[in-house]
């Protein structure tokens, strides 16, 4: 049978993954010398699947490599072998480097050969530590029988046996192993000419006789060119459930002494079974060599699954509840549907309230429909919260500091493509909490803290928004050097009276450190600029809150999902723009007490104790014809985005709704304060503001003399 | 009427693998993810054949064939492990639990079709 393997590679390599956060949590989780045989067990367990389903789906490499983990975690699990940290953290580098070789086989690439020899010399040292007297002791039990059934292949190949005398007496039991003699006998006949004897001398009397039990013996005469092996493979299975002998039937004039050497344990009628066991080539040593010669099958597996592998990273895993409930809402679309149908088929005015009545239905529907697809994309947050255990233990020993993890929300649900983009920036935070916010233990004792510090990972839904905080009870932010960075940097003046708030919005500036050493564990290159970048490319805001002696916290706002926003249409001119709901906070008509203008700095209103600066957005986008010339003739919409506010003055307000959000980068190119674009109801497209980006640009620019963004065909 | 397998695996691969090919060779296939569904499956219909991983999560595939063997139904049953070649104890095991035989992984779909027509013929 001939099919293509790869077709489960994807699987195969999804579940493997999972299998690898299952051992890397259960690792960190662990507490040496006192672990939980369950989460062993667990362990365990995704390291046997990932070892068979790799051996099976021709990725060799990684089965041999498992394997030995395997026997590792085979110890600990049956209690032979205590669990030490340092086998702990040998089995934890095993799994970043079984990880590298599984994704190095989806991608179709090959592992770095070093780094995995070195991995497995790791493990093998682990293995054969004092310890691990089991292991050594398989070593023994696995080479003996091998070595026994050489003198019995030699003997064998002195003379060919025509044949086999086979004697077959069943256990009384074997039928109810779910074995048939019938079958054996049956399957004994496919490898040559049999003739059997039965004998029936054990068979009961009628009273006595159990009819489940088996009674039956057989002596058999096997003709043939056979190798004996052929026929122990026949008896494998029921090797323990029966007696049984091989005794080759030599060519006539052979059957004197020289071959009688061989065979004459087997003589004995009493335990004809004992002998012919030992003899027997272990099942082990059989089944490698099968292995071995199936070699080439697997090297095609190899070819294929490089085609394959691009696809694997492009799948999701859906919850079936969440498709039922999809398959649920079509249907319901497709009654609402046919019952408009029939509507219309013979309107008339008197059922225009039918048909109304259909219509809010299928808005109904439409927009449930709607949620549940995008639910298909949501996914717990736990996807990218995972790494962070582990990060933070190797960190904390490489810092040489305390930290203790504490996570919430895992559970939260966001988009796919959210959390794939969320991972990187999460990551460098975190980092940069443990090394810049957490204090050595003995600064903390110092500063009558606990020794060993905190982090806080949360995740939360607020709003249409999820939100995650980044919450450390370290130091906090630095002010006064940041400050003199700044300065120093020509970013600010001396004299510019900043909050705490624009001080410490200065670290996201590119390239801005104020680490005297750019330590190994962060400031790798990346820089804050590069994380907020990213935030803000996924249409969500950073925020820093820091108070000096007791820590600091950075607070991420993301959408929930790329694809759809709700918004504000607002009107300037003839041009529509889209302004995200999230973002707005009021919008309020002006009158002339509450503006002024600052000098060099724009306009700006009072809005209750704030001033606020007002962003005129035909200005910012180049529209000449506006109808708003004057502030108090138009609307401001006062707007928040990354901490601050502004107001955008603008022409008109048009309504709310949801809008499709089309990406503008991929159809045209990145412009600097749109995130994008929609096509209305109408059908004409409207531009999504950026307010974060189109803050930067009106304060940089002063919102003058921009390149014309409307979009005017 | 086709034979019908049960094919018990808690990998999602490992058990599509084996239930494609029992398929394509025309069997009639059910599929669990442990032994407590399999154990479920197999009271409320008969099965002509299981074939059962060993380390799986609720209820691992030794407990589930000694579960098997004591209902009535399912006393010659041919009952087969999926094991790995380093598990000879596991597999002294599950013989004493009542297992026909088993299959060593890493296996191919010709070596799981022999080893299934062997038992169902």
């Amino acid at each position: 049978m001939s099919f293509d393997m790869a077709q489960f590679h994807q699987v195969f390599f999804e579940e493997s993954f999972e299998g690898l956060d299952v051992m890397e949590s259960g690792l960190l989780g662990m507490d040496p010398g006192a672990a939980d045989s369950e989460e062993i067990n667990a362990i365990f367990r995704a390291a046997h699947s990932i070892k068979g389903g790799s051996g099976t789906f021709g990725f060799s490499d990684v089965s041999n490599f498992t394997h030995v983990m395997e026997t590792l975690l085979d110890e600990m699990r049956d209690g032979r072998r205590e669990v030490t940290a340092d086998a702990v953290n040998v089995l934890l580098q095993s799994v970043d480097v079984l990880r590298e070789m599984l994704i190095a086989a989806r991608d179709g690439g090959s592992a770095d050969e070093e780094r995995v020899k070195e991995q497995s010399a790791e493990l093998e040292r682990v293995l054969a530590d004092k310890d691990g007297s089991g292991a050594v002791a398989a070593d023994v039990a696995a080479s003996e029988p091998v070595e026994a059934a050489q003198p019995e292949a030699e003997a064998e190949a002195e003379v060919e046996p025509i044949g086999w005398k086979i004697v077959f007496r069943p256990h009384q039991h074997l039928m109810r192993t779910g074995n048939d003699p019938l079958r054996i006998i049956r399957e004994l006949g496919e490898l040559g000419e049999l003739t059997s004897t039965c004998d029936v001398s054990d068979l009961p009397s009628l009273e006595e006789l159990e009819p489940e039990d088996s009674y039956l013996s057989w002596d058999l005469r096997l003709i043939g060119a056979i190798e004996k092996t052929q026929i122990d493979e026949i008896f494998e299975w029921v090797e323990d459930d029966c007696d049984f002998a091989v005794i080759p039937i030599l060519p006539e004039g052979f059957d004197a002494t020289q071959a009688a050497a061989a065979p004459a344990q087997q003589a004995q009628p009493d335990q004809p079974a004992a002998p012919a066991v030992q003899a027997a080539p272990p099942p082990v040593e059989r089944r490698q060599a099968e292995r071995r010669a199936s070699g080439s099958d697997r090297r095609q597996g190899n070819d294929r699954r490089q085609a394959s592998g691009s696809a694997a990273s492009s799948s999701i895993r859906v919850d079936i509840h969440k498709i039922d409930a999809l398959i649920n809402m079509v249907g319901e679309l497709v009654i609402t549907q046919s019952m408009l149908g029939m509507l219309g088929n013979d309107f008339d005015m008197s059922r225009v309230e039918r048909l109304r009545e259909g219509l809010t239905q299928l808005e109904r529907h439409t927009r449930e429909l709607q949620e549940s697809v995008m639910g298909i994309r949501m996914v717990p947050i736990s996807f990218s919260f995972s790494r962070f255990p582990r990060l933070v233990h190797d960190l904390s020993t490489k810092l040489g500091k305390k930290i203790e993890l504490k996570m919430s929300g895992e559970n939260t649900e966001v988009d796919k493509t959210v959390i794939e983009k969320i991972g990187d920036p999460l990551v460098h935070l975190v980092r940069n909490s443990l090394d810049h916010g957490i204090e050595t233990p003995e600064e903390r004792v110092a500063a009558g803290k606990p020794e060993t510090g905190t982090v806080y990972l949360g995740a939360s839904h607020r709003g249409g928004n999820i939100v995650i905080e980044i919450r450390d009870d370290g130091r906090g932010l630095p002010r006064d050097k940041i400050l003199n960075k700044a300065i120093e940097r020509g970013l600010v003046k001396a004299e510019d009276n900043l909050s705490d708030k624009d001080v410490y919005d200065l670290i996201f500036q590119p390239g801005f450190s104020t680490a005297e050493q750019v330590s190994d564990v962060s400031g790798r290159g990346v820089g804050m600029d590069v994380v907020r970048r990213n935030i803000n490319e996924l249409g969500g805001a950073i925020e820093i809150e820091s108070t000096p002696g007791e820590g600091s916290a950075i607070i991420v706002r993301l959408p929930l999902t790329l694809a759809i926003l709700d918004g504000q249409t607002i009107r300037i001119g003839k041009e529509i723009y889209i302004v995200p709901l999230v973002s707005i906070i009021e919008s309020i008509q002006i009158d002339e007490s509450m503006l002024s203008t600052v000098a060099g700095k724009g306009e700006t209103f009072k809005l209750r104790d704030e001033y606020l600066p007002i962003v005129r957005m035909h200005e910012a986008f180049g529209i000449q014809e506006h109808d708003a010339h004057k502030l108090t003739d138009g609307i401001l919409v006062v707007v928040e985005g990354e901490g601050r506010k502004c107001g955008l003055f603008v022409d008109d307000l048009l309504g709310q709704q949801q809008v499709v959000i089309k990406s503008l980068e991929a159809n045209y190119r990145k412009v600097d304060g749109i995130s994008g674009a929609t096509i209305l109801g109408d059908g004409s497209v409207a531009l999504i503001i950026d307010i974060p980006g189109l803050m930067r640009l009106a304060k940089n620019g002063g919102g003058r003399g921009r390149p014309h963004l409307a979009l005017t065909a | 009427m086709a034979a019908s397998i049960l094919a018990v695996d808690d990998s999602a691969s490992m058990r599509q693998m084996v239930a494609f090919t029992l398929k394509g060779a025309g069997y009639d296939v059910v599929e669990a993810a442990d032994g407590v569904e399999a154990l479920n499956i197999a009271k409320s219909r008969s099965v002509n054949l299981v074939i059962t991983d060993v380390n799986m999560p609720n209820m691992d595939g030794i407990s589930l064939i000694k579960e098997l063997r004591t209902l009535p139904s399912y006393k010659f049953t041919p009952l087969l492990m999926l094991t790995t070649e380093s598990g000879a104890d596991k597999k002294q095991q599950g013989k004493a639990a009542g297992a026909t035989g088993w299959i060593v992984k890493p296996f191919n779909p010709d070596q799981l079709l022999n080893t299934v027509k062997k038992v169902l013929s």
